[in-house]
């Protein structure tokens, strides 16, 4: 099903903040495998000039992702997601993320596009502070794949 | 940054890609359900693109060392990483070479992923540098 490419360039509004929990730090280093003190202990992190632990770098795809079913989701894009793979994952970092960060995401697709019967989206999340410090930007290009692939 | 970039290898079972599904909240049944995974014509069931990324994640970090932050970092995903349902799982190995050292003396690194010896990820590099 092709998209509609006039949702290019659109941006959506602010989704509800998202409190970063310092056990879900914890889990999601557990979950990668990750035992870097930083990630766990509360004193390490510190150590480093952090306030509490510090989330590993794909830690911000657990926010961006649900924040991104805000485009996803959206019946006029036209979106199949039972095709959909993950092409490219792109992270830009003002600082990690911190246990106790209260953060909004503001989605934008940056592009849609079509080649060989696949379709294309580049859907950039900006994950600030309530007070609008940026944190990180995330870029996740999907890929519709087509009919018969 | 350390100057020996020896390549690092994680072992990848079908336990760790149900863990992380629930520690991600990503729960595409093509990463824990063969019946789904081969209905839509994949091998078996996949790894998640973004636990392959995590555990390149996590070399590059360990490269870096406590001094040092990842800056910037980008992967495509150009092969699927099968798990089989045994207990050894598969392995994905993460090597690294220095691509440049930047006028702001960070470092970015070309990274490659490789699974049964097949790329599975292009273009992955990432810029670390001081915090």
């Amino acid at each position: 099903m092709p998209l509609d490419q006039t949702f290019a360039g659109r941006t959506w509004p602010p989704t509800d903040t998202y409190l970063v929990g310092r056990e879900k730090i914890r889990e999601f280093a557990r979950a990668i495998g990750a035992t870097e003190a930083e990630y766990h202990d509360p004193e390490a992190a510190r150590a480093l000039g952090y306030p509490d632990v510090v989330a590993p770098p794909t830690f911000p795809v657990t926010i961006t992702m649900s924040a991104n079913r805000q485009v996803v989701n959206d019946p006029a894009l036209g979106l199949d997601y039972t095709r959909v793979v993950h092409g490219e994952q792109r992270f830009a970092y003002t600082r990690p993320l911190v246990a106790g960060d209260e953060v909004v995401c503001v989605n934008t697709v940056d592009e849609i596009t079509t080649r060989g019967g696949h379709w294309f989206i580049t859907i950039r999340t900006e994950v600030r502070t309530e007070a609008g410090e940026p944190i990180v930007t995330a870029w996740s290009k999907l890929v519709q794949r087509g009919e018969g692939s | 940054m350390s100057d020996a970039l020896q390549p690092q290898t994680f072992r990848v079972t079908r336990a760790d890609l149900v863990r992380y599904a629930g520690a991600s909240g990503d729960f595409n049944p093509i990463h824990w359900s063969e019946r789904v995974a081969t209905g839509v014509g994949l091998p078996g069931v996949i790894a998640h693109g973004m636990f392959t990324m995590a555990l390149v994640g996590r070399a590059v970090t360990a490269w870096a060392g406590t001094g040092d932050t990842v800056k910037e970092f980008f992967v495509r995903f150009s092969r699927p990483v099968p798990v089989p349902d045994t207990d050894e799982g598969t392995e994905v190995v993460v090597t690294a070479t220095v691509k440049e050292v930047t006028e702001d003396g960070d470092t970015r690194l070309a990274l490659t992923a490789t699974c049964n010896g097949d790329k599975v990820l292009s273009l992955a590099q990432a810029l670390v540098g001081k915090r």
